[in-house]
């Protein structure tokens, strides 16, 4: 058995968490608590700057993503569907700080089948894995993630998945799980989170979003559905239209 | 139950743990129609980071916390599963209220293995009849009849048994791939049917005049309160007039801690609870205390408040948290030529099309050498694009990547899934007591569940599974995935299976075996009456609501019935 002690992570500089903290008070906007401010404030298209990462490890993310969902012929990848934004917005939210989660100690490590069993938040997942990872990147290949040409970050990336790489206490498996995970969720869920941008992701799905009205289709026969998507926010679906 | 309570002229008091929900506020649309705060953030289920339990797999282990909520998702606030359900609405088997008579007369009795402790409900189809109608009808309940007052009628269920009436609104309407099964099971000689759905079909207006609209199927139903008012809840079906009732009181943010006894144990006086608001501890008095937390928080409840003995498995004895069981649920997928689109978004929660010739009494079991067994069915209750892509493009398959994506879309776009969606038997090493290490943020200690997959049911999963390869040959599948439980593959806390736990204080002949009597009164403190599918002694293959609610309105009519005009065990000990 071995027992884990929660500690915030204190890797980047004092200066850069007091700027993040800052930061964070300033744009407290609870917007996952009420989406009606999201309607009023859509998410800008122009790339602003993270919130909770920072610069190196936004671009760890953005290309970490682009890699699990690629821009390819079926569409656009992660980096075009601002899935990097996304996974940033959302370490603003209480499941970026666990608050979702049971996290009483004792932490004890046990067979995967039992779950999850860090100490760790999502803002720590990515704060220490990323650390870990940057630092061995370092190491092996001179040069941090964001900079590696992308079949070596597939390759790190699948050396996270099967478990042949661990980012110290935390299991491979466990953080390319959480990065797969928001990585998707980025991609394809309504674009008033920041992700999804101008509804591409379910374009490329064939997933008409909100519209939640199958009356007369409910067996077409085998054909597709015949229209496009919308999403819960009014404006955003003005911008596809036009 | 706290409807038919007032309506009894009694004063009825809810303590929900969780906030209020009224639809037209928390259920609206579009804000409801949200996937990522939905299923994903489950805006809906129980918050842990407030109470959560252990889980082990077998008796030698050291349970740990279910830390994040994956494999099954407990309900909170007012409505609770009930608003978060998909609306699959059963009734039962006859012969799987009375499994282990059957199953002996059948088989003899060297058919149940040695750790299986099979034992009987107490309790009759032909008694609960009245009461599955009941509930159909206050649920608006769609679906087809087979048998009515022993006259056939309709397309129904060949297997269903007879019933005193007709479904109340006429059955959903099939999606294309539910069609497609529909058509193969047919062609291949089984019997399917129009699964029953508490998803309304028509307009429709309830006995205490609650309103339902049709269903459209938007897709939203599991995870969500429904914004059409078309899935049958509390929320919907009840609260509405209950609400009225000057004899009722609704307290929300009220997290019971105990129910309190009398010096002799034998009688509640009531209940401790945490007010939220202001993170007080008050009591409240009762004559009469209904437990109705979720099958997993009554038998929490019962052991947090000395209700009934602990079970211990080592000695054979006690009756709170034994015959804990599950669902044995495996989702294989048939993929369709790229010319046909299954339109997989479009859905409901309960519609579908399913065949009970594997779960079926008279199907013979001996060969096989399990017990129990499972229905196979189409239910495409809504797939939304987090979900599939999270699934991605099957088993074997690459999970991330350009080729990831491709099969993923393709996916999405040209297959259907398959459930064999079975019954779970109970073990004497599989159960529920209190864990001896963690806490909830009440300093209490959580639940622990200990629970694996056993022999019977997996060979009883693997069996019926492999039927749907000639399903899937009439269906034209281009490619086949038969997902199925491996044998001695822990259960595996980390994937969603449902949320049908069961078990843990059952209703039976013998209070030596059985935490309640037939009429879901403890034993123990015959003041207490516990709701849920925790009265359960074994699971079966269909979903629990339809039973659970037929059992709240026969304990119901017997509390109105015989119990207020002379309280007390209405069966003798």
């Amino acid at each position: 058995m071995t027992h884990h002690h929660a500690t915030i992570p204190s890797r980047p500089s004092l200066a850069r968490r007091q700027f993040i903290k800052g930061a964070t008070a300033l744009a407290s906007a609870p917007f996952w608590r009420n989406t009606a401010t999201a309607r009023t404030a859509p998410p800008t298209r122009s790339p602003d700057l993270p919130r909770f990462f920072t610069s190196d490890e936004f671009r760890f993310i953005e290309r970490a993503s682009e890699c699990i969902l690629p821009h390819d012929e079926n569409g656009p990848g992660a980096q075009e569907l601002g899935v990097a934004h996304f996974i940033d917005q959302q370490m603003q939210t209480p499941y970026g700080h666990g608050e979702l989660w049971y996290r009483k100690p004792p932490f004890v490590s046990g067979p995967p089948e039992l779950g999850y069993q860090l100490p760790y938040t999502p803002r720590q997942l990515y704060r220490n894995g990323i650390y870990s990872l940057t630092q061995q990147c370092l190491r092996h290949y001179h040069a941090p993630f964001h900079q590696l040409p992308q079949d070596t970050q597939q390759l790190v990336l699948s050396h996270l998945e099967t478990g042949a790489l661990a980012l110290e206490d935390i299991p491979g498996p466990t953080f390319f799980e959480q990065l797969r995970s928001n990585t998707l969720e980025g991609a394809f869920s309504d674009p008033i989170y920041g992700g999804n941008r101008d509804m591409k992701g379910w374009i490329m799905m064939g997933f008409p979003g909100a519209r939640a009205d199958f009356m007369d289709w409910i067996n077409q026969n085998g054909a597709p559905y015949p229209f496009g998507p919308v999403s819960i926010s009014p404006s955003l679906s003005m911008t596809v239209r036009e | 139950m706290a409807k038919e309570l007032t309506e009894a002229g009694l004063s009825v008091t809810i303590l929900e743990r969780g906030e209020d929900r009224h639809t037209a506020e928390t259920g609206a649309y579009p804000n409801s129609i949200d996937e990522l705060r939905g299923s994903v953030r489950k805006r809906l289920f129980q918050k842990l980071s407030r109470n959560s339990l252990t889980i082990r797999n077998r008796i030698d282990q050291t349970a740990l916390p279910y830390r994040q909520l994956a494999a099954f998702l407990p309900g909170e606030g007012v409505g609770g599963a009930g608003l978060h359900w998909s609306g699959c609405h059963f009734r039962v088997m006859p012969d799987d209220l009375r499994l282990r008579s059957a199953t002996i007369e059948r088989y003899g009795k060297k058919f149940i293995p040695d750790d299986m402790t099979l034992q009987d409900f107490d309790v009759t189809y032909d008694e609960l009849e009245p009461f599955f109608d009941k509930a159909e009808k206050v649920f608006g309940t769609s679906g087809e009849a087979h048998m009515v007052q022993g006259k056939p009628t309709g397309n129904g269920n060949v297997f269903a048994p007879n019933r005193s009436s007709p479904f109340p609104l006429p059955p959903m309407e099939d999606t294309f791939s539910a069609a497609q099964f529909r058509a193969a099971t047919q062609e291949l000689g089984y019997h399917p049917y129009s699964m029953p759905a508490a998803n309304a079909s028509r307009p429709y207006t309830n006995p205490y005049g609650c309103q339902m609209g049709p269903c459209n199927f938007c897709g939203y139903c599991s995870g969500y309160d429904c914004f059409l008012y078309s899935k049958a809840s509390p929320n919907i079906n009840i609260l509405p007039a209950l609400r009225r009732d000057p004899g009722f009181t609704l307290v929300p943010q009220a997290q019971v801690l105990r129910i309190t006894l009398d010096q002799s144990k034998k009688r509640a006086t009531g209940a401790v609870y945490v007010d939220l608001n202001d993170h007080h501890e008050k009591t409240i008095s009762a004559d009469l205390v209904i437990l109705g937390a979720f099958q997993l928080y009554n038998v929490h409840l019962m052991l947090l408040s000395g209700i009934g003995t602990p079970y211990d498995p080592h000695t054979n004895t006690g009756t709170i948290g034994r015959n804990f069981f599950y669902q044995t649920i495996t989702t294989s997928r048939f993929w369709l030529p790229k010319n046909r689109y299954t339109n997989q978004f479009v859905g409901a929660g309960g519609a579908g099309v399913a065949i009970d010739d594997f779960n079926q009494p008279d199907f013979d079991r001996g060969p096989h050498g399990f017990i129990g067994g499972s229905p196979l069915w189409v239910n495409q209750a809504g797939v939304k694009p987090i979900a599939a892509a999270s699934a991605g493009g099957g088993k074997g398959r690459p999970r991330w990547g350009a080729q990831y994506k491709s099969d993923m879309i393709e996916t999405y776009k040209h297959s259907l899934s398959v459930d064999a969606h079975g019954s779970n038997m109970t073990y004497r090493d599989v159960y529920l007591d209190l864990d001896p290490t963690w806490t909830n943020a009440y300093d209490q200690p959580l639940l622990r569940m200990t629970f694996t997959w056993k022999d019977n049911d997996v060979r009883m999963n693997r069996y019926v599974v492999d039927q749907l390869k000639p399903i899937a040959r009439a269906m034209g599948a281009t490619r086949t995935e038969l997902n199925m439980l491996d044998y001695n593959q822990p259960f595996d806390s980390r994937l969603y299976q449902t949320t049908h736990l069961g078990g843990g204080a059952i209703m039976g002949s013998n209070p030596r075996t059985s935490a309640l009597n037939r009429y879901l009164q403890s034993w123990d403190v015959p003041n207490v009456f516990v709701i849920g599918a925790n009265a359960f002694p074994h699971g079966l293959g269909y979903n629990p609501t339809g039973l659970l609610a037929a059992l709240a309105y026969w304990s119901a009519h017997h509390i109105r019935t015989t119990y207020l005009k002379s309280p007390g065990p209405l069966v003798p000990s």
